[in-house]
């Protein structure tokens, strides 16, 4: 069945910043893998949940007990670009 | 016989008895590396300093008559997706290039605590998203019984050095095949556990609900022996298991007569080469020798488990690497704005298959088409668990050729990504299903390239599923090494 | 045209756990920067979340005091979206299986009780702090910004108001109300200014009567609950100038500029944001049973609501329990009435002198110099008649200066008042005697001289005479 895919839509929601170049190769990719891939959409599913998880455990948390934080430096030094104690960045566009 | 081609079990009762030292195994696999590396290529970063730090302590500790258990001294390699503190890990890829995690992955401080030397960490596909490794930012590795060949994926590098004697153990991972393929293809012991029973914290995720770390070896024994040492609940991953983990050891050489084996119909025909299939069938008679007992089943929705996983994978993992993006770890291109920055690092950062994999789960996740492919995937793979537990309901194991072929050719399959998803079409629905599943070698194909015979079981039924594979092992009496094993003199 | 406003509102509070939603990093306010991290909250490769399982509880808490049934399965699902200060580049948050749902908040706003519904609460994690570097710190001159991640990862709980509030004031009052909520179960400490307690609104314009809804503007930075109101107020306004001109409302995010009072169009995105929402796969479900709701529903402490109720059973006024609840002194008002201080005296003295102190200083109910037992010892003095009103407050204010117990301050400054009838029936007599026509005026019926001699005998005490008593001896003295 075909499917019909706006994969400039797609590269922009994943920000890959893809020429239009490798849209085009990619699109065509995707195309065909989703069209093998849609098969699942004959199967019968009617009243068949999802599964989330192959574990069926559920409740697993973790008491509000304070745990030794990382060294500051350590983390700092693998930072592309940093400012003191901070981590540097371009400007944001938007809010 | 060189040292570097003992198993654990053996070089532990070397070091014990004092015939070798923890020292002796380090240079034992320091001098296979030297001369497999150019080849094979299965190490990205060989930590010489630091396992000999930890070589020349576990001898200090054992003189002590401190000793730790069948682990300690003993040289392990690791996948380049499990974070080492301090020591390079870039999940083969450019976007974590001179990435140095602040932390350790659960599983290498308990291979620490039983006294393991961390060798080096090994080379895979490109965030484990491939089944050849050819899918290497940093080049591909080759396979040791054949290096124009590959030698599967994605823990190419694990399966290689395990192989070669580079390493007497390895811990790879597997989200569709990626131990057990390798394994295969290499004719090593590759082991998938119970989904939960391996803490994943430390594990750079690709497909969270599938994703298992698993150990890579030269024998059953000695994959039962890695698996008792990393596996257990762990506070850190939510989504660990709590119970108790498995007894595998009491039961281990029970042998399997009156074991019902069932051979699922739907996963046993078509694109299995003959000598792969031939062999299979050989040692299913051996089996049945064994005394016992082989049936036929059906399990329909296999057929469909590729499509699902190809579905679900992509889906989790486009999430998962969203993080990579330039802002606080890996290298970074720069921009005019942060998007512009994380745009640019990520296309620049990810190789083909991530990309492709990043945008397909990102569509499947989208608004307009989230029913049709990521719930609809979700519940076919309802369908496959379902199966799964009906089967097990009438056999105890169910077994198939761990992959269709054996190694292919470097290149051969890289230009159609849908042939590779192919040849994980055994694998991938005990992935979905979260159950354990193991790879054996079973024999050799006319060209001499090993061939592996997967045993699946049931959650939690490694006991089973391990007793199955020592018997698979005794019987196909596979003590065949790569060429590239050889070397001259023994320690 | 008469317009109806449509307004709902979305509350974010901080939790006051020791540790993160999802990792032991403590939750310090004032740290320094990127000091409470780990791998979790930073987002690095191969870090995992565990919730944290008080944040859980509180949610629940906060839940079963708006009313709301709580979904005995919910899951956390992953918000998928870029932003720089959310380390993986999605957020850990509850989607269609929210922990609590269906609930309501009455709110009175002075012009009779509205029912305010709440749709949900849910538990999701906080981001971190980014600040612009540039002219003036504003996002759109910026030349590089610097981020913090301690915020990241802070439990926040998401409280979203069905579209029933009518008017600024009504916003306010629910706004204030369930801060008094959060504040009484003491899940966070609630505070506007520093962002532990943030409220965005959506507001719409109808036709009164009218019961499609119109186009929503979502309004954000309302940093108090003046804020709040002040920017519904005037987006209204806004809104109604519109329509009345005939035009339409665009749909859009408006961020309020309280300098400039009024409202901003933010940026307008490309696209509505797509957040591929999807079921959080390294979380397990969670699944709350009757018996936990039970044992949190009986160790909730009392609400705001309860406790006016108490006060105003007790006698205190309506407004007075008001002020007692939502400013913080009803503990110090429970304490006094149990050292045996009357309700209303105490009440009065609480929501007179002592709100205007802390108004005036900008202070601390924690930080009071007055306590239960001075409270109680005042009231006392003054209805007892040691004290005269005027010199209770002088009194008072002493007190709240740091300069001892009531008593004490009253003795030091020579404040106590003589109630002893015989000593002031003397002074009566002296003073009636010194005023012979006024005293023959007020015999002849001149009423209103008794006021002047009062005076004559209170400057002649000192002023420490108790007028009350004083007052009834001299028009007992002239009644001859």
């Amino acid at each position: 069945m075909p499917v019909d895919i706006d994969i400039a839509k797609v590269a922009r929601l994943a920000r890959i910043g893809l020429t239009a170049g490798e849209l085009a190769h990619y699109g065509a990719q995707l195309q065909g893998i989703l069209e093998h891939a849609a098969r699942v959409q004959a199967l019968p599913t009617e009243g068949v949940a999802p599964t989330a998880h192959p574990l069926p455990m559920v409740n697993a948390f973790r008491p509000d007990e304070v745990e030794p934080t990382l060294d500051r430096e350590e983390v700092l030094a693998q930072a592309p670009d940093r400012d003191g104690p901070y981590f540097r960045v371009p400007p944001f566009l938007e809010d | 016989m060189d040292s570097a081609d003992l198993s654990i079990a053996g070089a532990g009762a070397r070091l014990r008895s004092g015939e070798l030292t923890a020292v002796d195994l380090l240079t034992a696999v320091r001098r296979r590396a030297s001369m497999t590396e150019a080849i094979l290529h299965a190490y990205l970063t060989i930590d010489h300093e630091g396992a000999l730090v930890a070589a020349e302590a576990a001898d200090a500790a054992l003189a002590r008559g401190e000793d730790r258990g069948p682990l300690h001294g003993i040289p392990i390699a690791l996948k380049d997706n499990m974070v080492t503190r301090g020591i390079e890990t870039t999940c083969s890829s450019r976007i974590l290039a001179g990435y140095r995690p602040p932390y350790d992955a659960t599983v290498v401080e308990r291979l620490k605590d039983a006294g393991a030397v961390i060798f080096g960490k090994t080379n895979l596909d490109e965030f484990a998203m491939g089944s050849s490794t050819e899918n290497s930012a940093y080049g591909p590795t080759l396979n040791p019984w054949d290096p124009d060949r590959v030698p599967g994926g994605s823990s190419g590098g694990s399966a290689a050095a395990v192989a070669v004697g580079s390493a007497f153990g390895a811990l790879g991972s597997d989200t569709g095949g990626s131990i057990r393929q390798p394994g295969s293809l290499t004719g090593t012991v590759g082991m998938k556990p119970t989904y939960g029973l391996v803490s994943r914290y430390g594990l750079i995720a690709f497909a969270s609900s599938l994703d298992q770390i698993g150990p890579i070896t030269r024998t059953v024994d000695d994959s039962v022996t890695m698996f008792e040492a990393i596996a257990g609940h762990d506070p850190s991953d939510a989504t660990s298991y709590r119970g108790r983990v498995p007894e595998v050891r009491p039961g281990l050489d029970a042998g399997v007569k009156g074991l019902k084996i069932g051979i699922v119909r739907e996963l046993s025909g078509e694109g299995t080469a003959p000598d792969v299939a031939a062999s299979f069938r050989r040692t299913l008679d051996a089996l049945a020798g064994a005394g016992a007992e082989i049936r036929e089943l059906s399990l329909p929705s296999t057929e469909h488990a590729l499509s699902a996983y190809y579905l679900i994978a992509p889906a989790e993992c486009s999430a998962n690497l969203a993080r990579f993006d330039g802002v606080r770890y890996g290298p970074r291109i720069g921009g005019r704005n942060v998007e512009e920055m994380m745009s640019a690092t990520r296309r620049d950062g990810f190789g083909p298959e991530v990309t492709r994999r990043i945008l397909l789960g990102t569509y499947a996740l989208s608004a307009g088409y989230y029913d049709a492919f990521y719930g609809q995937a979700q519940k076919v793979r309802t369908l496959v668990v379902e199966d799964f537990r009906r089967a097990y309901a009438e056999v105890d194991v169910l077994v198939t050729p761990t992959s269709p072929t054996t190694a292919f050719a470097v290149g051969e399959k890289a230009n159609d990504p849908l042939a590779m998803y192919l040849s994980d079409i055994c694998t991938i629905p005990s992935n979905l299903s979260g159950d354990p599943a193991i790879s054996v070698p079973c024999g050799l194909d006319s060209s001499g390239l090993p061939i592996g015979f997967q045993v699946l079981a049931p959650a939690l039924g490694e006991g089973v599923m391990f007793r199955t594979a020592r018997v698979v092992e005794e019987l196909s009496g596979f003590t065949a090494r790569p060429a590239l094993a050889t070397s001259e003199g023994a320690v | 045209m008469t317009w109806e406003a449509v307004i709902g509102i979305e509350t974010h509070v901080e939790l006051l756990t020791r540790s993160k939603m999802f990792c032991g990093c403590p939750t310090d306010f004032g740290a320094e920067p990127n000091r409470n991290v780990c791998p979790v909250c930073l987002g690095l490769p191969g870090a995992l979340p565990v919730p944290n399982e008080k944040a859980i509880e509180w949610t629940i808490a906060l839940g079963v005091a708006l009313g709301c049934s709580i979904a005995p399965r919910s899951v956390f699902h992953r918000k998928n979206y870029f932003y720089a200060d959310l380390p993986k580049n999605y957020q850990i948050s509850q989607y269609d299986l929210p922990l609590c749902s269906g609930g309501h908040l009455d709110v009175d706003a002075g012009a009779g009780v509205r029912r305010v519904g709440i749709t949900r609460v849910h538990l999701e994690e906080d981001t971190g702090k980014s600040t612009h570097l540039g002219a003036g710190g504003r996002i759109q001159e910026a030349v590089a910004t610097l981020l913090d991640f301690n915020r990241s990862g802070i439990p926040l709980l998401e409280a979203v108001s069905e579209p029933d509030i009518r008017t600024p004031d009504e916003a306010r009052a629910y706004a204030q109300e369930l801060r008094g909520i959060v504040l009484a179960l003491g899940i966070s400490d609630a505070r506007l200014e520093e962002g532990s307690m943030r409220f965005d609104a959506n507001v719409s314009l109808r036709p009164l009567g009218a019961t499609a809804f119109g186009t929503k503007v979502e309004v954000k930075n309302m940093n108090s609950l003046r804020s709040l109101q002040r920017a519904l107020a005037h987006e209204i306004e806004r809104q109604g100038k519109i329509l009345d001109g005939g035009g339409a409302v665009a749909q859009e995010t408006r961020h309020w500029d309280e300098e400039a009072g009024r409202t901003r169009a933010g940026r307008s995105k490309e696209e509505s944001s797509d957040y591929r929402y999807f079921t959080e796969p390294d979380l397990m479900p969670l699944v709350v049973d009757d018996t936990t709701v039970g044992r949190i529903r009986a160790g909730l402490p009392e609400l705001p609501a309860a406790r006016r109720g108490r006060y105003v059973a007790s006698g205190v006024e309506e407004n007075a329990a008001r002020t007692l609840v939502a400013g913080g002194l009803a503990d110090l008002f429970d304490r006094a009435v149990t050292a045996g201080a009357s309700a209303r005296g105490a009440a009065n003295w609480l929501t007179g002198e002592v709100t205007a102190h802390l108004n005036r200083t900008d202070g601390d109910t924690a930080a009071l110099a007055l306590d239960a037992a001075g409270l109680a010892e005042l009231v006392a003095m003054v209805e007892g008649g040691e004290l005269s009103s005027t010199a209770a407050k002088d009194v008072l204010i002493a007190v709240l200066a740091g300069e001892g117990t009531p008593r004490a301050v009253a003795g030091a400054r020579d404040l106590l008042q003589v109630s002893d009838e015989g000593a002031i029936a003397t002074l009566v007599t002296a003073v009636l005697a010194e005023h012979p026509a006024e005293v023959a005026r007020v015999v002849a019926g001149e009423e209103k001289l008794v006021g002047f001699l009062v005076g004559k005998v209170m400057r002649a005490g000192g002023g420490k005479a108790d007028p009350k008593v004083v007052d009834r001896l001299v028009r007992k003295q002239t009644r001859r």
